[in-house]
């Protein structure tokens, strides 16, 4: 089992999650985009950073990158695909998942930690939670606000597409606990398939004992144990 | 072949909150301007060569349609000027 970490230009995070995985016993390489992706790979990563400066809209280059067409056929076919942060913003520009991550409300970068209600738990990146649970992970991004038109969300709810929605210690969804002004408070949402999921908060930021505030995230990368 | 500058505009969806523009409009307002509201746009103005018109515009949305504007948030506009 090897995880492609993918790597753009301006990529930050790929080390990170190799790190994180690696301490849950995945093992998992980096992998410059234009090299492709490896023959054999059980996983992707699509890691946090700032691709192509943010250029023209966040995610908007990286997404356009010929590896993404790869990455859309193997979640097509099942492997697990994970977009973390700018890797978010990127899948939903590539149309691995539906709507937008655009300007946070407060026009901010932020960089904090944030509670998360898991919607789902009987998906990959959800199995070692409950539907309900709340875990606290950290978000740092300046184009977070999840945006999607009214009927496609409708869909998505319908659909039992959204995975995690930012929230309040108690579990309880307000606005004053959406950090970014996203439609629903939605921070997680899963592709056409389930194996496929972005999220805006890292959980590869809340996986490695010694360095992070929570432990919360591992439950998420451990699906591609 | 004719040269022509193709401008397309992209501007948020109606109804899309635009955090940079109200940042910006409360800048102006600060500075003693009265203004009731405002609304910012990326324009992209692309140089090329085409048989006519059409072709240009063409060319120009399809531009637009793959990378210069994202359909879940954008409108765009597409205007054609020979050069």
């Amino acid at each position: 089992m090897t995880v492609t970490v993918l790597q753009f230009g301006g990529s930050n995070c790929d080390r990170d999650a190799v790190r994180a995985l690696e301490h849950l016993g995945i093992d998992a390489e980096r992998r410059w985009h234009a090299d492709g992706l490896p023959a054999e790979t059980d996983g992707i990563v699509i890691p946090g950073g700032f691709s192509y400066g943010d250029y023209l809209r966040a995610g908007a280059m990286a997404a356009r990158a010929p590896v993404m067409a790869e990455v859309r056929a193997a979640a097509a076919d099942g492997t697990p695909v994970l977009g973390v942060c700018n890797g978010a913003q990127i899948g939903a520009e590539a149309s691995l998942v539906a709507g937008a991550f655009t300007t946070n409300e407060s026009a901010r970068f932020q960089c904090e930690p944030v509670h998360l209600r898991v919607e789902r738990a009987d998906t990959p990146w959800t199995a070692a939670y409950d539907v309900g649970d709340v875990i606290r992970v950290p978000i740092a991004h300046g184009e977070g606000r999840f945006e999607i038109d009214a009927d496609a969300y409708e869909t998505l709810e319908a659909d039992g597409r959204i995975l995690f929605r930012y929230c309040d210690a108690d579990g309880d969804v307000t606005d004053a606990a959406n950090p970014n002004g996203s439609t629903g408070n939605v921070a997680g949402i899963l592709g056409e398939r389930e194996t496929t999921a972005v999220l805006m908060p890292h959980p590869e930021r809340a996986t490695l004992p010694d360095v992070a505030a929570s432990t919360d995230g591992q439950g998420v990368l451990r699906a591609f144990a | 072949m004719t040269a022509y500058t193709a401008t397309v505009t992209v501007r948020l969806k109606r109804g899309v909150l635009d955090p940079e523009a109200e940042t910006t409009k409360r800048a102006l307002e600060r500075l003693g301007f009265d203004l009731e509201d405002l609304r910012s746009a990326d324009r992209f103005e692309i140089d090329l060569e085409a048989d006519d018109a059409d072709d240009a515009a063409e060319r120009a949305g399809e531009m637009a349609e793959r990378l210069l504007a994202n359909p879940t948030i954008h409108d765009y506009e597409v205007t054609v000027d020979q050069r």
